[in-house]
C-alpha cells in the first residue's frame, strides 16, 4: 500500500485537489457537547469493564485473566475518552442556510449532506437525560425520504429551541408534499 | 398555519367532516370467499396432513396416524371457515362522493375512513381459485411513505366481484383527468413469449437448484429414509464413476432449476402488459395463475432503474424498475411491485426507460469514471485474494489434507482471484454519470448493474462524502436523495472535478448565507468558527 500511496501523491499534485471544495457550515457544536460526548464513552467503556472488575476481584483464581482485559480496556478507554470527542469538537459543523441544513461530519470518512428547506417534512429535537445534565440537545430534519434525514447532535438548549422552531415556521410556510 | 408540520403533507381531506355523503349504502364483500378459504384450508392440510399420516403412520399404524390427523385437519379447516364467516359478516365498505370506508372487526371494531382524493393506486388481483369464481382483491395505495408495505396498501376489500372491482377501480382513479392528459393513452410494451428464456440465466437459478436438493432430503426424510438419496449416489458413483455422477448430476440439477426459474418467471409475468392509460396512469398487468395489476400514477415518479444481472447482461437483456413514491418499504421496491419491464432485450429495456422518462431521455450520456476507481476496486480485490491465499496456505499447513482436496482448493482459488480480478475492471469500467438540465444519471455494479435515471426536481437531498482512500486517489461519491425507491442514489467514485460540477450545480446555490434580517435571527453557535 505505502508505493501506491506515493505514487499516487506524486500523481494528485499535478492533476487536481484532492477534497472536494465545499464551504465549511458556519458553526461548531456547544462546547458542551465535548463533555457528553466524554460521558458517553466512559459509560460504554465502563459497562464493559465493570464486571470484568468484579468478577476478577470475586474469582480469585482467574483474576489475572479478567484483570488484564479490564486494564487494556481501561487504558485505552482513557485514551479514547480523552482524545476522540476533542477531535469530533474539531470535524463536526454545522449551519442552517437561506435554503437549507447543511452540516459537515467526519475527517476519515468526511460527509457533507444538505437538507433543502422546501423539502423538509418534520424537525425534532430530543433531549437525553445525559444530554440534559450538559445543557445540550439534538435537532434532527426529516425529509420525506428514508436516507434524508440530517441530524445536529449538539446544540445548547436554547439554541436547539430557536433552530427549531424557525425551521417549523419556515417549513409550514412552504406548500407542497415535499417529495 | 400553526399545525406541526407531519400533517402538512398528507392533505387536507383528514379535516373534513363526515356529513354529507353519509346516504351512500354499506356493501358487503362477496359471500363466496368462504368458500375460497375452506378450499385454501383445505388444501394446506392434505399438504401438511399426508405427510404426517405417512410419518407417523409408519412408526405406529395407518389407524393411530388418521385418527389424531383427520381431527387436526377438520379443526383447521373449520376454524378458519369459521373465522372468515365472521370477517365477511363484520366487514362492510362504501364509497362516498369523498371516502372510501371500511368498517370491520369481531371485538374491536376499526372504521378506516380514506379520502378519495389522496388515493394513489388501485391494485386488482386474483389468484387461481378468486379467478375461476370471478372474484378479485382490491388494494387501495395511499402513496404514504414510512411504516412500510402496510401503509402503502392502506386499504384492502378481499374479495369482491371482478366487475365491482374494476369498476371502483375506473371510479376511484378518475379525478382531474381533463389537465394532466398530455401524452395519449396507449400501449408501451407486451409479454412475448421469448423473453422467458432469460429467467434461468439469472443467479437464483443457482439458489432454486439448491433449494431443490434440500426439497428431495427433507421428502425423503418424511418418507423416514433420509439416507436415501446419498445412498443411491453411492451405488451410482460406485458402478459408473464418480466423474461421471457428478456430471450427470450437476447437469440434471441445472436444467430443472432452469426449467423453475422459467416456470416462475412464466407464472409471473404471463400476458404482461404495460399500458399509459388516460389520467397519467400507468398500469402493468400480468400473471399466469395468479393476475395482478398494479397502477401507479405517474406523477409519482422520480426516475427509472435499468437493472441488468450478470447473466442477463451478457445475454443483452435487461429490467426496468421504476423509482415512485409510495411504492412501499425497501424490500417491496425490490420485487415485484416496482417492476415495470422484466427481463427483456435490452433495446426494448431503452425504449421504456425514454417512454417514462420522456425526451429529457435523449441527452444523458454516461461519462465514465477516473482511473482511481479502478484502483480502489483492484484493492478491494487484492483483500480479497491476500484472504483466499492465506485460507489455501491454512489448509496446506493443517497437515494431513489429501493431495485431490488442495488440488481442488487451488484450482478453486485461481478461479475466484481471477473472477474478483474480473469483477473489479467491469465494475469500474461500469461506473458512470450524467447530469443534463432536467436529469441525473448514475451507473454502478457488475453482478447487478444498474443505471438509474432520476429527475432532478425529484431529489430531495444532497450528499458528498469522501473517506481519506478516496481522497488519496482524488475520488469522491455524492448521493442523491429522493423520497422514492432506494431512497439513495449515489454516483460512487467520481473524480472530484466530476463531483465537484455535480455539487456545484446542486447544493452550492443551496448554501448561500443567510442575508441580514431573515427570520429569527441566524443562530450563530458556541465557539467562532
Amino acid at each position: 500500500m505505502g508505493e501506491a500511496r506515493a505514487a499516487t501523491d506524486q500523481a494528485g499534485a499535478a492533476r487536481e485537489p484532492e477534497v472536494v471544495n465545499l464551504r465549511p457550515p458556519s458553526n461548531r457544536y456547544d462546547s458542551r457537547v465535548v463533555g457528553w460526548w466524554r460521558a458517553r464513552l466512559a459509560l460504554g467503556f465502563a459497562v464493559v469493564i465493570t464486571p470484568l472488575v468484579i468478577l476478577g476481584l470475586l474469582i480469585s483464581p482467574a483474576r489475572i485473566w479478567l484483570l488484564t482485559p479490564a486494564a487494556i480496556a481501561g487504558v485505552i478507554g482513557l485514551v479514547l475518552t480523552v482524545a476522540l470527542p476533542t477531535w469530533w469538537y474539531r470535524v463536526h459543523r454545522w449551519e442552517v442556510t437561506e435554503r437549507a441544513v447543511y452540516t459537515r461530519t467526519g475527517y476519515f470518512w468526511q460527509s457533507w449532506r444538505v437538507a433543502p428547506m422546501s423539502r423538509i417534512q418534520t424537525v425534532d429535537t430530543t433531549r437525553g437525560p445525559l444530554q440534559r445534565a450538559f445543557g445540550i440537545a439534538t435537532v434532527t430534519v426529516t425529509t420525506a425520504s428514508s436516507a434524508g434525514a440530517v441530524a445536529i447532535a449538539g446544540l445548547a438548549h436554547d439554541d436547539a429551541e430557536r433552530v427549531s422552531h424557525e425551521l417549523t415556521l419556515i417549513t409550514d410556510a412552504t406548500p407542497g408534499d415535499a417529495t | 398555519m400553526s399545525a406541526p408540520p407531519e400533517l402538512s403533507g398528507t392533505g387536507p381531506a383528514h379535516r373534513e367532516p363526515a356529513t354529507a355523503d353519509d346516504d351512500a349504502p354499506w356493501q358487503r364483500l362477496d359471500v363466496r370467499t368462504v368458500a375460497v378459504t375452506a378450499v385454501v384450508f383445505t388444501g394446506i392440510a392434505v399438504l401438511g396432513g399426508v405427510p404426517t399420516t405417512i410419518g407417523v403412520g409408519s412408526a405406529t399404524s395407518v389407524g393411530t396416524a388418521l385418527a389424531w390427523v383427520l381431527p387436526g385437519a377438520g379443526l383447521l379447516i373449520g376454524v378458519a371457515t369459521l373465522t372468515d364467516y365472521v370477517r365477511w359478516r363484520r366487514t362492510r365498505y362504501r364509497v362516498t362522493a369523498t371516502h372510501v370506508e371500511v368498517r370491520t372487526g369481531v371485538l374491536f371494531t376499526s372504521r378506516l375512513r380514506l379520502a378519495r382524493e389522496r388515493i394513489r393506486a388501485v391494485d386488482l388481483s386474483a389468484h387461481i381459485l378468486l379467478r375461476w369464481l370471478g372474484l378479485v382483491r382490491l388494494a387501495v395505495g395511499t402513496g404514504e411513505q414510512g411504516g412500510g408495505g402496510a401503509a402503502s396498501q392502506a386499504l384492502v376489500l378481499n374479495p369482491v366481484p371482478r366487475g365491482e372491482g374494476e369498476r371502483l377501480q375506473e371510479m376511484l382513479l378518475d379525478r382531474d383527468v381533463a389537465g394532466s392528459d398530455s401524452r395519449d393513452a396507449r400501449r408501451l410494451a407486451t409479454w412475448r413469449a421469448r423473453w422467458v428464456w432469460y429467467a434461468p440465466l439469472s443467479l437464483w437459478t443457482m439458489g432454486i437448484a439448491a433449494v431443490l436438493i434440500g426439497v428431495a432430503f427433507q421428502v425423503t426424510d418424511w418418507f423416514g429414509r433420509g439416507d436415501l438419496i446419498v445412498r443411491v449416489v453411492l451405488d451410482l458413483a460406485a458402478t459408473h464413476g464418480w466423474g461421471r455422477v457428478i456430471a450427470v448430476g450437476l447437469l440434471l440439477v441445472l436444467v430443472v432449476a432452469a426449467v423453475t426459474a422459467i416456470a416462475f418467471q412464466l407464472e409471473a409475468w404471463w400476458d404482461y402488459r404495460l399500458d399509459r392509460e388516460r389520467g397519467g396512469m400507468l398500469r402493468v398487468r400480468r400473471g399466469l395463475l395468479t393476475s395482478r395489476s398494479v397502477s401507479l400514477e405517474e406523477d409519482r415518479i422520480r426516475g427509472v432503474d435499468m437493472v441488468e444481472p450478470l447473466g442477463g447482461r451478457l445475454a443483452g437483456a435487461a429490467r426496468v424498475q421504476v423509482v415512485a413514491t409510495g411504492l412501499g418499504s425497501q424490500a417491496e421496491a425490490q420485487t415485484g411491485l416496482s417492476t415495470l419491464l422484466p427481463l427483456a432485450p435490452r433495446a426494448v429495456a431503452q425504449q421504456i426507460v425514454r417512454e417514462i422518462i420522456g425526451p429529457p431521455a435523449h441527452e444523458v450520456s454516461l461519462h465514465p469514471h477516473p482511473r482511481g476507481a479502478l484502483i480502489r476496486r483492484l484493492r478491494w480485490a487484492g483483500w480479497i485474494i491476500l484472504a483466499l491465499v492465506l485460507g489455501w496456505v491454512g489448509l496446506f499447513a493443517l497437515g494431513p489434507v489429501p493431495v485431490w482436496a488442495l488440488a481442488g482448493a487451488a484450482v478453486l482459488v485461481v478461479v475466484l482471484i481471477v473472477a474478483s480480478l474480473r469483477h473489479a475492471y467491469d465494475a469500474a469500467s461500469n461506473l458512470g454519470h450524467a447530469l443534463t438540465p432536467a436529469l441525473l444519471a448514475s451507473r454502478r455494479g457488475s453482478i447487478r448493474r444498474s443505471t438509474v435515471v432520476l429527475h432532478r426536481e425529484g431529489i430531495i437531498g444532497w450528499q458528498v462524502r469522501q473517506s481519506i482512500f478516496q481522497r488519496r486517489l482524488g475520488l469522491a461519491t455524492l448521493v442523491a436523495v429522493t423520497a422514492a425507491g432506494r431512497g439513495r442514489y449515489p454516483v460512487v467514485d467520481g473524480s472530484v472535478a466530476q463531483i465537484q460540477e455535480l455539487a456545484d450545480q446542486e447544493m452550492v446555490g443551496l448554501l448561500a448565507p443567510r442575508g441580514e434580517g431573515s427570520g429569527a435571527g441566524a443562530p450563530d453557535g458556541g465557539a467562532p468558527g
